[in-house]
């Protein structure tokens, strides 16, 4: 039977790994250092865990590892950010290029220099075309789910790429609060069958992984992996439905907050929503329309989906936790605004960029912003399409 | 430990694992290596390579000249690869996921991607004692991206990012000893080989194998276009470095180091260098400064003088 258990949320992540009974853990501790990889490592110290340990000395080696691990058919995992997720980058493409389906949580932390170790989402977000699912999670019991939903995920065959599970650096993976863990039985339930590799290097059929893909074929190959994350979609949503009927949570590609009948709608990623939550609630009670949809399955990008919810809506205020230096704004606004270019009712978007190298984002942020999206929405005219929240200027 | 699998080319395993058709050059050494290690390595084996003109030439996708599992990944994480090949067999057959059986894995970089961009990888996973066999293919410059000098180039060697010059005499530094930073490792094996020895070579590959634990094995392959020789001569060199001292045959097992092939009476350098385009610019005061070299490092090792 599932516990509710006080338990930081990085160790959270650490008993899903655990009760997804991964076979070989690959891990650099540091480019910051997480509890994930530790209490992984406590866990096979104590025989809790049957798995390979292995101390890489990168996270460069650490994903080229589980590449190895993963094509010789073991279930995997790694986990990093930051500074280390940028080191891994080369080999991020090469891991989902050639299909393999590792699951790596990442602690959300902003970029060097200046050096920091506080939340963003410059990191995963930098690794937006490298072909990997990213979902991000709000809270701990989320975090928990999907670590676990990320395994079925990744393994479907009609998927087989591999996913990153983002959380919120130190706001999630260093905060204590009551998840309900779910037993070896009940994720057994869930991850079964149990995991068969579609193709694994083995004597007894030698394959060859990794080829040389000259002009003629390269693009193909390519686009083959465009097709893995189109079926993703359908993929993540079943999983998420199977799990919800298993043990009553599911997640979806986005979730909502008061959008029915809203004039501004706030985009949100990760942590930041519950502030967004919190914020919108004061301010329904004053009588403003807002609301708020918050983005968790990244990539794929369900940008049809998030259309259809949000059309109705005066203003889409998109609330980026990343900076893009020389765009048009930040990371998802690019993305929704191109999304939403060709569709005659549209609500107008703006972007908000906020909370960079872990600068708190308060409720009287989400005030700020939406008084002026409502400015928006009541003149329909815009001023300002990216703005700096909370910044001395 | 199987001492001497192998006795003569007569009784070398029919089977070819690196199969014909590949599209190295004529007279390519590492291509010569990769089929001598593969029939060494036998049928229950697993290959990872890296990046670079064994790739290139073995594997233009849809083809490949693999016949027994491979995978490449990139340019300086063969060690690190082969590690989670070793780590997932070893879990999945403690947990019964998969038949006991012993899979031998083998990783095979260049000496860019050992001495180099990949030392690091390798030094991480000699250090976690992975079983494994990491054999560096020297052909002592990146030969694949068109002979740009490696921390494994030797002195004296004209390459396209340390060419010949009016006030240089090309690479400037000396070859760098993978080997005994291997060693210092205090892993089980360690070796040099030569393609111009193919039995010595494959019996040290299987050694490296046999032994618990990590193995490193560094096999010179000459490199026609590269070095600058006619391709007949690919095995003339490999022999003739061997012959002068420039490249000692020798093992260290369990930190002892043996000479595996005695040479009481060295050719002098001279006659390796002048086959080779690289070395051609050399005066007789260069080719005397290497001649020194070269002497001392034999004599440490027990080798013969010039004679």
């Amino acid at each position: 039977m599932a516990k509710r258990r006080a338990i930081e949320i990085s160790a959270a992540v650490a008993e899903a790994a655990k009760l997804a009974d991964v076979d070989v853990i690959a891990a650099y501790p540091i480019t910051p250092q997480t509890h994930i990889v530790e209490t992984l490592a406590s866990f096979v110290a104590d025989g809790e865990m049957d798995a390979e340990y292995m101390n890489v000395e990168s996270e460069h080696s650490a994903l080229s590892a589980c590449v190895g691990a993963s094509a010789a058919g073991a279930r995997v995992l790694t986990s990093t950010n930051s500074q280390g997720l940028a080191l891994m980058h080369e080999i991020m493409y090469i891991a989902s290029a050639c299909r393999l389906p590792i699951v790596m949580p990442v602690v959300n932390r902003a970029m060097s220099a200046p050096i920091s170790i506080w939340c963003d989402h410059q990191d995963s977000l930098g690794e937006r075309d490298t072909g990997w699912i990213q979902i991000y999670v709000e809270n701990g019991q989320e975090a928990f789910d999907t670590t676990l939903q990320a395994f079925k995920i990744a393994e479907n065959h009609k998927v087989l790429t591999p996913v990153m599970v983002c959380l919120d650096g130190f706001i999630l993976s260093h905060l204590i609060e009551p998840i309900m863990i779910l037993d070896k039985k009940e994720v057994g339930k869930f991850l079964s069958p149990v995991y068969k590799p579609k193709y694994t290097l083995h004597p007894d059929n030698p394959i060859s992984i990794g080829l040389l893909g000259m002009p003629d074929y390269y693009f193909e190959l390519r686009r083959q992996q465009v097709e893995a994350l189109e079926n993703a979609k359908e993929v993540i949503l079943n999983v998420d439905k199977e799990y919800e009927k298993l043990f009553g949570r599911g997640y979806g590609l986005f979730s909502t907050h008061k959008i029915d009948d809203a004039d501004v709608v706030f985009l949100t990623i990760g942590s930041m929503t519950g502030t967004a939550r919190v914020a919108i609630d004061r301010l329904r009670e004053q009588g403003k329309k807002v609301g708020v949809l918050k983005l968790r399955v990244f990539r794929p990008h369900p940008y049809k989906e998030i259309y259809e919810a949000v059309k109705h809506a005066k203003v889409f205020a998109v609330v980026d936790r990343n900076l893009e230096p020389g765009a048009y704004g930040g990371v998802v606004f690019g993305e929704v605004r191109s999304a939403f270019y060709d569709y005659d009712e549209k609500p107008k978007i703006i972007n908000f960029i906020i909370g960079l190298g872990g600068r708190d984002i308060t409720v009287k942020n989400f005030e700020e912003m939406a008084d002026k999206a409502l400015r928006v929405a009541e003149t329909g005219k815009i001023e300002r399409d990216v703005e700096y929240i909370a910044l001395r200027e | 430990m199987s001492e001497k699998a192998f006795k003569s080319i007569k009784d070398l395993p029919k089977e070819e694992y690196f199969s014909h058709g590949h599209r190295a050059c004529s007279g390519c050494g590492p291509a010569l290596a990769a089929r001598l290690i593969t029939k060494a390595a036998g049928k229950k084996s697993v290959f990872t390579s890296v990046t670079g003109c064994l790739e290139v030439v073995s594997s233009p996708y849809p083809q490949t000249a693999w016949r027994l599992p491979w995978i490449h990944v990139a340019f300086e994480n063969a060690a690190s690869v082969a590690s989670g090949i070793e780590a997932a067999y070893k879990a999945l057959m403690r947990k019964g996921k998969m038949k006991k059986e012993q899979i031998d894995v083998v990783a095979i970089a260049g000496d860019g991607g050992t001495a180099d961009i990949g030392l690091q990888a390798l030094s991480g996973a000699l250090e976690r004692g992975h079983d494994f066999l990491y054999v560096c293919l020297d052909n002592e410059a990146y030969m694949n991206t068109g002979i740009q000098r490696s921390g494994s180039t030797p002195y004296g060697a004209s390459t396209t990012t340390s060419p010949k010059g009016k006030v240089s005499i090309g690479n400037v530094t000396w070859k760098k000893d993978i080997p005994a930073i291997a060693a210092a490792h205090h892993i089980p094996y360690v070796a040099t080989a030569s393609v111009a020895y193919p039995i010595d070579l494959m019996n040290k590959v299987r050694k490296g194998l046999d032994v618990n634990g990590p193995a490193y094995l560094q096999c010179l392959t000459p490199c026609p276009p590269g070095w600058r020789f006619s391709s007949e001569n690919t095995i003339h060199l490999a022999r003739m470095a061997v012959l002068t001292g420039v490249w000692p045959l020798y093992e260290i097992v369990n930190g002892e180091l043996t000479l595996t092939k005695k040479v009481s009476k060295r050719k002098p350098v001279k006659d390796y260098l002048k086959l080779q385009g690289r070395f051609r610019h050399l005066k007789d005061k260069d080719i005397d400064y290497i001649q020194k070299r070269v002497d001392e490092i034999a004599e440490k090792l027990g080798m013969g003088p010039v004679g």
